[in-house]
């Protein structure tokens, strides 16, 4: 990481901090923050919090290592994540993996080489009734079909 | 590029779905006083509706009655649960329900200070529910002086989780409001006395929150009129899975599933899933049973199977949800799921004797015995009556003729 790049990412870290406050109820916060705009929380930006929170930067990793919508790998510009459980199971989820795994040449866990897109499976996003369904980072898609969801894999930037 | 979420379908229903005007229950609130709040909430006989069923009114009491600085209500908005959608349509199309159920909670225990933890995956809401609680605080629905009367100050924040069901129980959630790993404390203490922060904290959920307006501007009494007796009023279902109408449905309690099949239009159905995940899966036989506490328990989750779908594939589904849902903090539940779901892939394999079978339902009793918190606790009641109410199918068949889960 240039020099430049820490500097930026510890300014940044330091406005968040002053936004959300630095008590610890605010970690979670500022963690979901900086995984928006980076894409991960890297070892750098971990100690950078720790520092300005006042605390080991092991319960910084702890935290981000407990949810799953935090990660310390960096991640494509666009996650999507197909919902795995039951319902959307029986709705065709199958069909729509395979056809998202052959148009994207990569497999779920994995980021196409553009960092385009980074392919996840999740549970259950409360949208059984209206399976197959897939968020592509905050927004739900559902009812899908195969080539529905390629259109709209696509679509993304 | 537009989501493809649809929304805005007329609903009706007893309770939840009548007719409600904003700030109308605030309003009877103020007027009632504490007390009256109170004795009307305990009068309706409103439990719980996340799942666990525990009495509203005891839980609004016993934090009015302690004594501390600050309070805190917080809407348990991380609804997990495979199967439940109830609370994506109450937040999205009766938001006016949820936050006023939150106003007259805080007018009613004294706390200033409400919290929606709202699920990660639900963030495509918070557009709309800030505007929400923008326009109630231009309406002076929330913010200071509510309505004028003196002293009565409120506010509600919104906070995202980061993709846990674990913390769908309420302690994890309060650990993970306060920017901890979302694990379960020990109970007791229950957060009524100490909660967010160490401050006593009512989490009730949505749907229960949403039912407080409507109970306190039109009486106790109106809402006692559905239901049965040990369970009051109506509830919403969220049906999905094979059938015809799949949704948010709301009725009374004690409906018979046999009943709800023929609404949501469910053909050759061969088994219900009642209560998502964590709950049981009940085989043709029992569709006369009863939906309410004292019966079939649910949070609302109801998933329906048709004749060509493979059971232990069903189950092997689930139990790979809770293997990576379980949190990881107690044995049974970490080391019982994977044994569990271990027990699954053997079956599948044909590789079991019945003995060992016999271990792994021994080993479900103990995880529901032994387990610190409601996930483990629930998370071997699919295991143990799948096995039990499929043997058939599961064991004696030779499963030619069925189709595939994924089919």
């Amino acid at each position: 990481m240039l020099v430049v790049e820490k500097n930026n990412l510890s300014y940044e870290i330091e406005r968040m901090v002053k936004e959300y406050g630095s008590d610890r109820q605010s970690l979670l916060q500022i963690l979901q923050a900086i995984q928006k705009k980076y894409k991960h929380i890297s070892d750098f930006a971990q100690q950078e919090i720790a520092r300005l929170m006042n605390i080991h930067p092991v319960e910084v990793y702890s935290v981000i290592s407990f949810y799953s919508f935090l990660s310390t790998e960096p991640k494509g510009r666009n996650i999507v994540r197909l919902c795995k459980t039951i319902a959307c199971d029986m709705a065709g989820k199958d069909a729509v993996e395979t056809a998202v795994k052959r148009e994207l040449g990569i497999s779920f866990g994995e980021t196409t080489n553009d960092q385009r897109i980074s392919l996840e499976y999740t549970n259950c996003l409360g949208m059984c009734d209206e399976g197959p369904a897939m968020l592509i980072n905050e927004k739900v898609y559902t009812h899908l079909d195969p080539e529905m969801a390629v259109n709209i894999l696509n679509e993304i930037k | 590029m537009e989501t493809t979420l649809k929304t805005s379908k007329k609903r009706t229903g007893p309770v939840l779905f009548s007719n409600y005007q904003q700030a109308d229950g605030i309003k009877k609130a103020i007027e009632l006083g504490r007390e009256n709040i109170l004795l009307e909430l305990k009068n309706s006989g409103l439990k719980g509706r996340g799942g666990a069923g525990f009495s509203t009114a005891t839980k609004w009491m016993l934090s009015a009655a302690a004594n501390a600085e600050k309070k805190f209500i917080v809407c348990n908005a991380d609804e997990g649960e495979p199967g439940t959608f109830k609370d994506r349509v109450l937040l999205l199309e009766y938001p006016e329900l949820v936050f006023d159920g939150m106003v007259i909670a805080g007018f009613t225990i004294g706390a200033k200070k409400g919290i929606v933890y709202l699920r990660g995956e639900y963030e495509y809401m918070l557009p709309s529910l800030e505007g929400f609680l923008n326009k109630m605080k231009e309406e002076n629905l929330l913010g200071k002086n509510i309505l004028e009367k003196e002293g009565f100050d409120f506010d509600i924040n919104i906070r995202l989780g980061s993709g846990a069901y674990v913390c769908g129980e309420e302690t994890a959630l309060i650990e993970s409001l306060e920017g901890y790993r979302g694990e379960p404390r020990n109970r007791p203490p229950f957060p009524v006395n100490t909660g967010y922060l160490g401050y006593p904290t009512v989490v009730n959920n949505v749907e229960t929150l949403a039912s407080i307006p409507h109970i306190i501007y039109k009486g106790g009494e109106w809402f006692k009129k559905n239901g049965t007796d040990k369970s009051k009023g109506s509830k919403l279902f969220s049906v999905s899975g094979d059938c015809g109408k799949p949704g948010v449905y709301e009725l009374q309690w004690g409906t018979k599933i046999s009943e709800l099949l023929e609404i949501v239009e469910a053909k050759n159905c061969k088994a219900v899933q009642v209560g998502g995940a964590s709950g049981v899966c009940l085989p043709k036989s029992q569709f006369n049973r009863s939906l309410a506490y004292e019966d079939a328990a649910t949070g609302g989750s109801i998933i329906i199977f048709d004749e060509s779908r493979n059971m232990l594939k069903i189950l092997k589904n689930f139990m790979e949800f809770f293997v990576e849902e379980s949190c990881g903090q107690c044995t049974p539940c970490r080391v019982g799921n994977t044994k569990l779901l271990e027990g699954v892939d053997n079956i599948g394999k044909g590789e079991y004797t019945f003995s060992y079978i016999n271990n792994l339902k021994e080993l479900g009793k103990t995880m529901q015995a032994a387990s610190k918190c409601g996930l483990g606790q629930s998370s071997p009641n699919s295991f143990i009556s799948i096995l039990d109410n499929f043997k058939e199918e599961i064991f004696y068949s030779n499963r030619k003729g069925i189709k595939n889960v994924k089919e």
